[in-house]
């Protein structure tokens, strides 16, 4: 009789399931996974390493390119890293509006992720619902720092600057005549804040619109309930964080469990899964946007109505102010060094973590006093998710790979960091 | 209309003698095939345009006025491309794949009526020629996904035998229903069955409504498009059968696939909705009005509605898992088929059959 051998398959790099370049060798029953073999690597940058080699505030844009689509939050936790290091006081604006924008990036990371599940499951309308809303999120990253994706907004001390009081706004064109760019303009008109308030009123009424696709669908449920199901133990053992924890039942998150910045202070609630198969987590996901928008929401009440610093004081650390730069020998000296040199970190070492979309992201710290991080890690949620998937998938089929790789909601800039 | 073709016929036989069969046979065909391939381009754009619509964004509008050059310039382009065949694949397979993939999704028109008399050949054993020409299909896939030598487009050609073979059979059944209705396998004969005074009351797809639903979907499951184009399931086997195909051969697999797919439209339309039957033929007032109205409109009007749903579904549904794709055929389609196989055959030997 013939040897009958397992079919060896090689999904990826360049595969439109593998959310960027995962390399994943599959070996296959008929259809039926029996290993899979994860490669990370292929998006190795070196973050850490080059981080030893800038100040600082020049490590700080790198971070956004970690996990790319949810970049303050990176920011988040280095910023963390480096204030706790040197004793930096935020004031509370600043902290409110990092909250702020912890919770858009949520927003952002888990719509990208919603339309990126919806697509590899073949619900492609999903993708284009949710980018409808990304496009509003994307613009209030623009309009605090110019940038949609990669923001660099937090600093040590703080934010690079107060929330504006304008919107960037479209601009007519050859597609759009000027009557549509008044009226896409409608929600513009106010500060960045009426802006975001008009959203977070609309925004619910959105997820009840994907929900209409998604949650209750036959086929949805039948492609994610019961797949990749991770016991709590196993989910603990694993080292998951963030959605991928709570789907399998434990109840952790950071922002309740320590909380950081001003997350004390808000009123939200964490959704916890019972069964921990990729339904929960989907499930979970939807509500935590749910949350985010609560949140958003209550601090844009609060920031309405409590002007006040967004940097720390201290020329150490955050830049002179302008004004002060322009006519004092001593700030214009502080700015020069904080610049070139950049600021010296005392020496010690921190571990400072944040919830990020994806799980728990945190910046271990070691400086030895010098303008340059001793050594710098990065933990990233999304690898000991991805560690986990030759587990989940087993004796799984080729199509609930894709569903798994969905639902961990791996980005690969933060897997090969 | 009727005269002006006959006095054509006369004077060409006339005219070529024995000769003349042979040229107004292919005339017939230019006739039918030409449009199919226009409609099968500009369904494309209509895809792209209700998708989009469907998706909050505009669609294709740059080439043409709203976009209506778009299927010209994606043909040129296809056309222009370099066909790749990949090394160590077998060339003659891979090349007479997409033709074998699309002949069948042409040759079954022929029986297609679309008015009274109006159909290429007057097969008496035209609905057998459809099961046939139908099921002939799935070797230009399963020979592209073999010829290919690609590990995702075998796994592709496997799936969509697999596939065809299981959804065949819930059609076959539910074709054996239609068949029982008309007792006719003629398809001209089918539709003028459904012919009564109450319009739209006396289609088969009252009595046989379960059979009607089955036989639609299995269409969908069949032209291996969403929610069961697992085929080419692009997130788990990138493009499935046709994933080394470029250019023209991936064109012609393409072709094929909305050929199909206009022909499982004309043929739901055929044996369920009437064919080219007015739906309100005998009523009052309004079937005075619209029996005025040439039978290739209802015709074209029902085709259009089921393509309709065929993009609708892509908009709206996730897509099946192979083995639940497996489970609805057999363990739902085929069981209910054949139940009503039983009760279609008791029902007509009652007096309560009226159709």
């Amino acid at each position: 009789m013939a040897e009958i051998k397992n079919y060896t398959m090689n999904f990826g790099p360049q595969h439109p399931a593998a959310h960027g370049v995962l390399r994943l060798v599959l070996e296959l029953d008929g259809e039926v996974v029996v290993r899979a073999d994860p490669h990370i690597g292929l998006l190795h940058r070196a973050t850490e390493k080059l981080a030893e080699h800038k100040t600082f505030l020049q490590a700080l844009p790198y971070m956004d390119r970690l996990d790319y689509v949810s970049m303050m939050c990176n920011e988040h936790a280095y910023v963390m890293a480096v204030e706790k290091l040197a004793g930096i006081e935020v004031p509370v604006r600043a902290q409110y509006i990092r909250v702020m924008y912890d919770e858009i990036t949520r927003v952002l990371n888990h719509l990208l992720w919603l339309g990126a599940v919806g697509i590899d499951l073949g619900a492609m309308t999903m993708f284009f619902y949710t980018f409808r809303d990304r496009e509003d999120l994307v613009d209030c990253y623009e309009a605090v720092s110019g940038a949609r994706m990669h923001a660099a907004y937090y600093r040590p001390g703080g934010v690079y600057r107060d929330l504006p009081d304008s919107m960037p706004q479209y601009q007519a064109s050859k597609i759009h005549s000027a009557a549509a760019v008044k009226q896409m303009n409608g929600n513009r008109q106010g500060s960045l804040l009426d802006f975001l308030e008009d959203f977070t009123n609309r925004f619910p009424k959105h997820i009840d619109e994907f929900e209409t696709l998604l949650t209750d669908n036959r086929i949805w449920k039948q492609r994610t309930v019961g797949i990749g199901v991770v016991s709590p133990e196993r989910a603990l053992a694993l080292g998951f964080t963030g959605p991928m924890l709570r789907g399998s039942g434990i109840e952790w998150d950071l922002r309740k469990k320590q909380p950081y910045e001003v997350y004390d202070r808000l009123d939200f609630d964490i959704p916890v899964g019972v069964k921990g198969d990729c339904y929960d987590r989907y499930l979970i996901r939807v509500e935590e946007m749910r949350q985010s928008t609560r949140i958003i929401k209550q601090c844009i009440e609060w920031l309405r109505n409590n002007p006040g610093p967004v940097m720390a004081t201290g020329n150490k650390f955050a830049p002179p102010r302008r004004e002060a730069l322009k006519q004092n020998m001593e700030e214009l000296i502080h700015h020069f060094k904080l610049f070139t040199e950049g600021m010296h970190v005392p020496a010690g070492e921190v571990y400072s973590a944040v919830e990020h979309p994806k799980g728990e992201f945190g910046i271990y710290l070691v400086s030895d006093g010098a303008n340059k991080p001793y050594r710098m890690k990065i933990r990233a949620p999304g690898f000991a998710h991805l560690s986990s998937l030759d587990e989940m998938s087993r004796g799984h089929m080729i199509a609930d790979v894709v569903a798994l790789i969905g639902t961990q909601d791996i980005v690969f800039g933060e897997v090969d960091r | 209309m009727m005269e002006l073709l006959q006095i054509l016929q006369q004077t060409g036989q006339d005219l070529l003698g024995p000769a003349w069969l042979p040229v107004w046979t292919i005339v017939k065909i230019l006739v039918i095939v030409l449009p199919i391939m226009g409609t099968v381009a500009y369904l494309t754009l209509a895809e792209r345009k209700i998708l989009g619509w469907m998706q909050v964004r505009p669609g294709p509008n740059r080439v043409g006025y709203w976009g209506l050059l778009q299927p010209l310039a994606d043909g040129i382009k296809l056309l222009m491309k370099e066909v790749i065949i990949p090394t160590k694949s077998n060339k003659f397979l891979f090349l007479a794949a997409p033709v074998l993939a699309l002949a069948p999704a042409l040759a079954a028109w022929a029986v297609i009526p679309f008015d009274d008399g109006m159909a290429l050949a007057n097969v008496n054993a035209g609905l057998l020629y459809i099961l046939a020409m139908t099921s002939l299909g799935v070797y230009g896939i399963i020979i592209a996904g073999w010829a290919s030598n690609s590990k995702y487009a075998f796994l592709g050609a496997l799936r969509s035998s697999a596939q065809i073979v299981s959804y065949e059979l819930a059609m076959g059944f539910a074709l054996v229903c239609v068949l029982l209705a008309a007792q006719s396998m003629n398809m001209g004969d089918i539709v003028r069955g459904q012919q009564s005074e109450y319009g739209l009351f006396g289609w088969y797809f009252i009595p046989l409504f379960p059979m009607f639903v089955v036989y639609f979907l299995a269409g969908v499951a069949e032209t291996n498009r969403a929610p069961f184009d697992l085929a080419e399931d692009e997130s788990a086997i990138v493009a499935g059968f046709h994933t080394e195909y470029s250019g023209m051969g991936f064109a012609l697999f393409f072709l094929a696939e909305y050929a199909n797919m206009i022909l499982i439209a004309a043929l739901t339309a055929v044996m369920f909705l009437g064919g080219w039957l007015n739906p309100f033929h005998g009523w009052p007032l309004l079937g005075g009005l619209t029996d005025a109205i040439p039978g290739l409109f209802w015709m074209l009007g029902k085709m259009s509605a089921f393509l309709f749903l065929f993009l609708w579904f892509r908009a709206t549904f996730p897509r099946y898992r192979y083995d639940q794709l497996m489970r609805l055929g057999w363990k739902v389609f085929i069981p209910l088929t054949l139940v009503w196989v039983v009760v279609v055959a008791a029902w007509m030997q009652t007096p309560l059959w009226v159709w």
